[in-house]
């Protein structure tokens, strides 16, 4: 069906769009801007706060911009007296309900609310304050942190929750002027069924919604000269970070990322990746060693398909929603986890540490990263194994903190032990990237051969489709896997939970067809994690996506069994690969929670 | 497993378990609970397939569906305008001197919560009030003691006739 | 200035015959569809509820949607204070408004339709059911096929807008929706629904009864028909009268005033408050001042600021709270003329609150919204003095 077009006049301007196009997506073709605030391009239409409003000739009252389809013959203008009045009107009107703290504000200078008012010229008193003198801060989960004297009631938040994540951890309470943004019964974070994935602090406009901060926890520790801080910066981190510090969107800055974080202090500046490597190891020998009871064995207590649980958005999720089915998630431990407990065993054996001395610190594009931290099982080392997880935005502040500037570092490499790497690791901060890794060790291991994809690129589990299938045929196998001879394993990648909820919604079914199934917590994966920089849209998260296959490809290594450090450990002192010091320190178990 | 749960989904078999049967059982549970509980509220959720955070926010938009515990009768007095004019303090005085609890409590024997609210419908006989769903009107002190002294007595005062 | 036709008294609406054989729906269904909806648009009706939308068009685009599963809505979520005129339309004909919905149902092809009934009517539905039953037999007899359900406000006055009252029957908050789409277009489960109040169903009805030659005989060019009013405040006549629409505001005071009177609140909180010295030239109907009935008349004893303060309490409670001109306008309203009142703020502060009102008019989501500032503009302007001191 040929598409029609609308024609429309904005301010003058005469052109023809698409049907069902917005006054701001219009506007937007002719360079022609409408500040928004409700607005999100990830989101579903609310025509809430009524910044965008404009006039469409012929009625008297203004159209939210957002929230009006275009129509033939549409006459616009953005910019009147009456759009203008109208527009700082209601930018004053949110600012006299909003905790104007922009001085102290950690969203400060990436705040929407404060560019609008300072666009518009808002005097802070055109209206009386709406904040409650008595205001108070939710500070009960690990990961976010709930500050409603800062909201705007633009409902992002809860849209994300329910769209992007089908959580609905989020709602809308009350009416009027009790209207709030609450959890159930307005319950404390960590008592609520929030997965601390963060997306909803990704797109919260204002500083109503962050991640608990601890980089003063990790500046003190920098300053005693009896710790020894161990940084370790996951795959994501490195093609997100440069947003904040003056680069553009895709920018890889490896290399000022490590030569930073040695100016700021940290006595080892290791990488993620390494571990991302170890769980490849762990997981594809775990996923072998599944199928292999189950074929060979006949062991129906084996669950199929096995999950990956790298994404602690995800775990926290699945132990919510589907607590009866967590014999299917890999009981490896994240990167950042086992990154954790080797760091405190492995690590400070090698070195010559203490133990105790070592503060293990995780740069994570992730909120959820610091529920993970703290989870009362994560202490194999026999300490808490990661002391800190910290945002891509956190580190952001204390580069900025300890004035380094960024733009103009040379590059240095990781430390080592343990700050070795494979392209195969570097992936894991796209989604589907876990799946390649783990197909491109996995498939060689049982034929002897590389994956047979183009320059081990494993296109099917690449880009940004909610749900991604693959399969691969096993044939030709090497004598130990021949009972796996002519199997065509079949892979899926689910990224968001929205659809990590479909995928479940079939193992609970019975009728999933997959071996196994990758999922991240949030769009995109790990480099739209809830911990990176804000803002967030499709654009940007592609960008983010590009820079980490150009990180993956330049890497002289692009398999994970290929990586020399993780090949040393296990030989010099882990010992086999899903061995009982392996099980100790890098598998885990699964708590079943409340669906409600 | 509480005793609402049951009862919560004898309510989703009458009314169904699509989103827009969640009015109507929220109802129901506040007619005979006097309370949206939180349990309740889970129940509902399960039984319809949504967050229990969904039940709360769409019930507390509702000044009816309460997740306070109310008493068995909850007596709302009307608070417009016409309603002042024509004498609503007296009434809400005298309610609070009969019962001995201010507005927005409920008696300590969990029988009576007194409650000022929005325009029932009856500003050509004000004052007026709603206790559970029998409206009041033409209210004088006097009537108030009587109204009252008959719910005290035997429970509803099923044949006053309260609309004139 | 529109000539005003005076103050008349009609009998339509309670008057006429109500039949429990629902013999206006017989004589209906056997009716070209396109003769009625002709006649609704021919009669001039606007919708009853305040908003005044061509009854007959909202009918027409309806029943000119593709697909047939379709929705009639009566909109019995009488809330505007001051408003009670469908309370004795449900309580005394609600045959005729059920017939009213029939009609509809019938000319654009819904074989389902609610009623919405406000919670606070929740002791009428005893009786609405058992009409409902006698309904549901007649049209079985009739073979016209409609079920009419009865669905529970549960206490927020912003249910009274159509779309936020669809979004309550789906189950939801009462969140006013975007418009486009409209409701006729894409209502109730996303199908064509059309939402009238009480009483416009009950004109429809009588069209249908009496002719659109009869009924455009009352009221004037641009209000045709006549009107329920519910009368109340400082009136010895308080309750609903039915008036031919089109009256001068002075002529009805004369009739209903109680000698003192020094203002009218025409059509609610939400509507308009009208001094004494205008009351000459303000004409009652969509030529001049539109109102969903409710005539609340204050005496010289009242003071207009607790009328306005009673108002703005209203609103900043009953606002749905999602847009930020109504759900914090409302409490700048209030708090603004508490804090002239306090001397906390100049009486200069009037003006920029006379602004926001004139933001929110223009700027808020829905037609509830649009509308909250109505009465603080017109009583602040006509009693500035009652503000400040």
């Amino acid at each position: 069906m040929k598409k029609q077009k609308i024609n429309i006049t904005i301010d003058g301007i005469k052109l023809a769009v698409d049907e069902q196009c917005s006054i701001l997506d219009a506007a937007k073709k002719v360079n022609i801007h409408i500040p928004t605030l409700c607005h999100h391009e990830d989101l579903c239409v609310a025509g809430n706060c009524r910044i965008c409003v404009v006039e469409v000739e012929g009625q008297r009252a203004l159209s939210a911009s957002c929230a009006t389809p275009v129509a033939e013959g549409m006459v616009i203008k953005t910019n009147t007296a009456k759009v203008r009045k109208a527009r700082k009107d209601v930018a004053a009107l949110l600012v006299a309900e909003h905790n104007t703290q922009c001085t102290t504000c950690y969203r400060s200078m990436n705040c929407e609310l404060q560019e609008i008012a300072a666009e518009y010229n808002v005097d802070n008193n055109t209206y009386i304050s709406l904040v409650d003198p008595n205001y108070t801060i939710d500070r009960s989960s690990w990961s976010i942190e709930k500050d409603d004297s800062k909201c705007i009631r633009c409902q992002r938040c809860v849209r994300t929750c329910a769209e992007l994540q089908h959580v609905n951890a989020l709602t809308v309470a009350n009416k009027g002027k009790e209207m709030k943004i609450s959890t159930f019964l307005d319950l404390p974070l960590n008592e609520v069924v929030c997965t601390n994935c963060g997306q909803c602090i990704n797109r919260c406009p204002t500083g109503a919604l962050t991640e608990r901060r601890f980089y003063d926890d990790l500046w003190d520790a920098i300053d005693d000269p009896k710790k020894h801080v161990v940084m370790n910066t996951a795959p994501s981190v490195r093609v997100a970070l440069g947003e904040m510090l003056g680069f553009p969107v895709g920018t890889r800055v490896t290399g000022k990322m490590v030569t930073a974080m040695k100016k700021i202090g940290m006595d080892s500046v290791l990488d993620t990746d390494f571990a991302a490597d170890l769980t490849i190891i762990e997981e594809g020998t775990e996923l072998l060693g599944r199928l292999k009871k189950i074929l060979v064995e006949g062991n129906k207590e084996i669950k199929l398909p096995m999950l990956t649980s790298c994404s602690p958005g995800w775990i926290k999720f699945i132990e919510h929603m589907y607590p009866n089915h967590l014999g299917h998630l890999s009981t490896c431990k994240s990167p950042q986890q086992m990154f954790g407990a080797l760091a405190k065993t492995y690590y400070a054996e090698k070195m010559g540490i203490d133990p105790a001395d070592v503060v293990s610190v995780a740069i994570m594009p992730c909120a959820a990263k610091k529920f993970e931290a703290n989870r009362p099982e994560m202490n194999s080392s026999g300490y808490q194994d990661v002391d800190a997880g910290l945002t891509t935005r956190e580190l952001g502040y204390m580069i900025r903190q300890a004035g380094v500037d960024f733009l103009h570092l040379e590059d240095s490499d990781y430390d080592s032990l343990m700050g070795e790497s494979t392209g195969a690791g570097a992936i894991f901060g796209a989604t589907g990237g876990v799946m390649e890794a783990a197909l491109r060790t996995v498939y060689e291991v049982v034929t002897g051969r590389e994956v047979p994809f183009d320059n081990l690129r494993i296109m099917p589990v690449r880009g940004t489709d909610g749900i991604k299938e693959a399969s691969i045929k096993l044939e030709n196998l090497l004598d130990e896997w021949k009972f796996l001879e002519g199997v065509e394993v079949k892979v899926a990648v689910a990224h968001g939970l929205k659809n990590a909820r479909i995928i479940m919604d079939q193992v609970e079914a019975g009728t999933s067809p997959y071996h196994f199934i990758e999922v991240m917590a949030c769009p995109g994966g790990c480099i739209g994690g809830g911990g990176q920089p804000i803002p967030t849209n499709e654009e940007i998260r592609k960008k983010r996506i590009e820079a980490i296959y150009a990180e993956d490809e330049g890497m002289p290594k692009r398999k994970s069994h290929e990586n020399t450090e993780v090949q040393k450990l296990y030989k010099e002192w882990l010992g086999d690969v899903n061995g009982h010091k392996a099980h100790e320190l890098l598998h885990t178990h699964y708590t079943k929670r409340n669906r409600y | 497993m509480n005793q609402i749960q049951p009862y919560v989904r004898s309510l989703a078999d009458k009314y169904g378990r699509e989103r827009e049967c969640l009015l109507p059982i929220l109802q129901e549970i506040v007619a005979t609970e006097h309370v949206l509980s939180q349990d309740a509220m889970v129940e509902v959720a399960r039984e319809l397939n949504l967050s229990a955070a969904e039940v709360y926010g769409t019930a507390s938009f509702y000044s009816f569906l309460n997740t306070e515990p109310y008493g068995k009768y909850v007596i709302r007095v009307c608070k417009s305008i016409v309603a002042e004019m024509k004498g609503k303090k007296e009434i809400v005085d005298k309610l609070c001197d009969i019962l001995k609890i201010k507005v927005g409590e409920t008696t300590p024997n969990g029988k009576f919560t007194l409650l000022e609210t929005n325009d029932i419908g009856w500003s050509d006989q004000e004052p007026s009030m709603l206790i559970n769903e029998k409206p009041y009107t033409y209210l004088t002190p006097e009537k108030i003691v009587q109204i009252i002294a008959e719910y005290q007595a035997n429970g509803k005062s099923n044949n006053h006739q309260q609309i004139n | 200035m529109a000539p005003s036709n005076g103050l008349k008294r009609v009998d339509v609406i309670f008057g006429a015959y109500a039949s429990t054989k629902y013999l206006i729906l017989q004589k209906s269904i056997r009716r070209e569809k396109q003769e009625i909806i002709q006649d609704i648009i021919d009669s001039g009706l606007r919708g009853r509820g305040g908003a005044g939308f061509p009854t007959g068009l909202k009918w027409k685009f309806a029943a000119a949607q593709p697909g047939n599963e379709k929705y009639v809505i009566c909109n019995a979520d009488e809330g505007e204070p001051g408003t009670f005129k469908d309370r004795e339309i449900l309580m005394k004909v609600p045959q005729k408004m059920i017939s009213g919905m029939a009609i509809c149902a019938y000319v654009i092809g819904a074989t389902k339709a609610f009623i919405y009934l406000r919670g606070e009517y929740q002791f009428m539905v005893p009786d609405l059911q058992k009409e409902l039953d006698n309904f549901h037999e007649q049209a079985r007899e009739m073979n016209f096929d409609l079920t009419i359900e009865l669905r529970m406000g549960s206490g927020a006055y912003v249910c009274g807008e159509e779309t936020a009252l669809i979004e309550s029957m789906e189950g939801k908050r009462g969140e006013p929706r975007n418009k486009p789409p409209f409701p006729v277009v894409e209502g109730f489960h996303g199908k064509p629904t059309v939402v009238n109040n009480v009483e416009t169903f009950v004109n429809a009805n009588m069209i249908c009864r009496i002719g659109v030659e009869e009924f455009i005989k009352l009221g004037t060019q641009d209000s045709r028909g006549s009107k329920l009013f519910s009368i109340s405040g400082d009136t010895p006549k308080a309750g609903v009268h039915e008036l031919e629409l089109g009256m001068k505001l002075s002529d009805f005071v004369a009739e209903f005033g109680d000698d003192d009177t020094k203002a009218v609140q025409v059509g609610g909180a939400a509507g308009f408050c009208v001094p004494r010295k205008k009351f000459d030239t303000t004409i009652i109907g969509f030529e001049g001042m539109p109102t969903g009935g409710s005539m609340m008349l204050f005496n010289s004893s009242r003071s207009m600021y607790h009328v306005l303060h009673n108002y703005l309490e209203f609103f900043e409670e009953e606002s749905c709270g999602q847009c930020t001109p109504c759900r914090v306008g409302c409490q700048q309203l209030l708090l603004g003329i508490e804090a002239i009142k306090k001397q906390e703020r100049p009486a200069s502060y009037l003006n920029q609150l006379l602004k926001l009102s004139e933001t929110m008019k223009i700027a808020s989501k829905c037609g509830l919204g649009q509308s909250v500032a109505n009465s603080f503009s017109s009583i602040v302007e006509n009693y500035v003095e009652e503000m400040i001191y």
